[in-house]
């Protein structure tokens, strides 16, 4: 693998350039038939909020993948990313509009670890909602 | 109704292989609208040191979908899959998955417990290729909504 940035170039503080990203209903249904998981709760506003939740949700793992390009975008390799792990702390919600939800993914260099790898901790939200909690990964540098 | 504690170390290998495809690659990478040249294009993927294009992070959750995760079909589990939300996942990649692999993957119900009103069940798998190379361990955490045992769901 061949990351595009230096180990030796990067600090623990090291900020990562932020993204944004627009989630629609039609981005879920794409991530429906990608994935494979065609669970209701990501399509069905009816059944959605019949078993209690507010509306349509994101797929947790769209998310997980929205947020991880914060990381392979910087590092320009995808393969360079060895480990990777998120906790779903509040679930995004998507609305049957024209905007969908807004989900907004920094990430900083947590710590330097040998192997010329560091662990980069992201925060993505939604709103003043954090929608990933102990977000986590760990990429091999140059 | 709670889920079926007796699941608790059962180890599942699946029966069927996946392959991986470059076509479907480009798929998976265009929902989440990654546009990374080494998803696509072989030869930035070998620009890379790749033998092939190879698939983002995430894109084993492909795998689980389609060989099953484990119990979480089997109607003895008890598992209502509408009250199913994703509680964690994690991976740790031993190499890129890339185009060509074929893979197969062991489950291992590693937990299943309360969380307040829902129940958490973790699931460790290990993914090879059939000749037998580890090429990533994944952790999924589900939740199940209101079933622990004594809440209303």
């Amino acid at each position: 693998m061949t990351a595009s940035v230096k180990y030796d170039d990067v600090q623990v503080g090291t900020a990562l350039p932020k993204q944004s990203f627009q989630i629609q209903r039609i981005n879920l249904v794409q991530y429906c038939g990608a994935s494979g998981d065609y669970n209701v709760i990501h399509w069905n506003e009816r059944i959605a909020t019949s078993v209690g939740l507010p509306n349509v949700i994101g797929h947790g793992m769209f998310t997980m993948a929205e947020a991880g390009r914060v990381v392979s975008d910087w590092v320009g390799d995808p393969g360079a990313v060895v480990e990777y792990g998120v906790r779903f702390s509040s679930p995004v919600v998507v609305p049957d509009d024209d905007k969908g939800a807004t989900l907004e993914v920094s990430g900083t260099v947590a710590e330097k670890l040998d192997g010329n790898r560091v662990a980069v901790d992201l925060d993505a939200r939604v709103g003043d909602s954090k929608v990933l909690a102990k977000a986590r990964a760990v990429v091999e540098l140059a | 109704m709670p889920l079926n504690r007796a699941f608790i170390g059962r180890e599942y290998t699946s029966d069927q292989t996946y392959e991986v495809g470059r076509e479907m690659i480009r798929k998976f990478a265009d929902a989440i609208g990654d546009n990374n040249p080494a998803y696509r294009d072989i030869e930035a993927a070998k620009g890379l040191g790749h033998p092939d294009v190879i698939a983002p992070p995430t894109f084993l959750t492909v795998l689980g979908f389609r060989l099953g995760v484990g119990p979480v079909g089997d109607p003895e589990l008890g598992l209502n899959y509408a009250l199913v939300v994703h509680g964690e996942q994690r991976y740790v990649h031993h190499r890129p998955v890339r185009a060509g692999d074929v893979l197969t993957a062991t489950s291992t119900v590693e937990d299943i417990r309360d969380a307040g009103k829902n129940e958490l069940m973790t699931i460790k798998q290990e993914i090879r290729t059939t000749e037998g190379e580890a090429v990533a361990t994944a952790y999924n955490t589900i939740v199940s909504r209101g079933t622990a045992e004594g809440a209303s769901a």
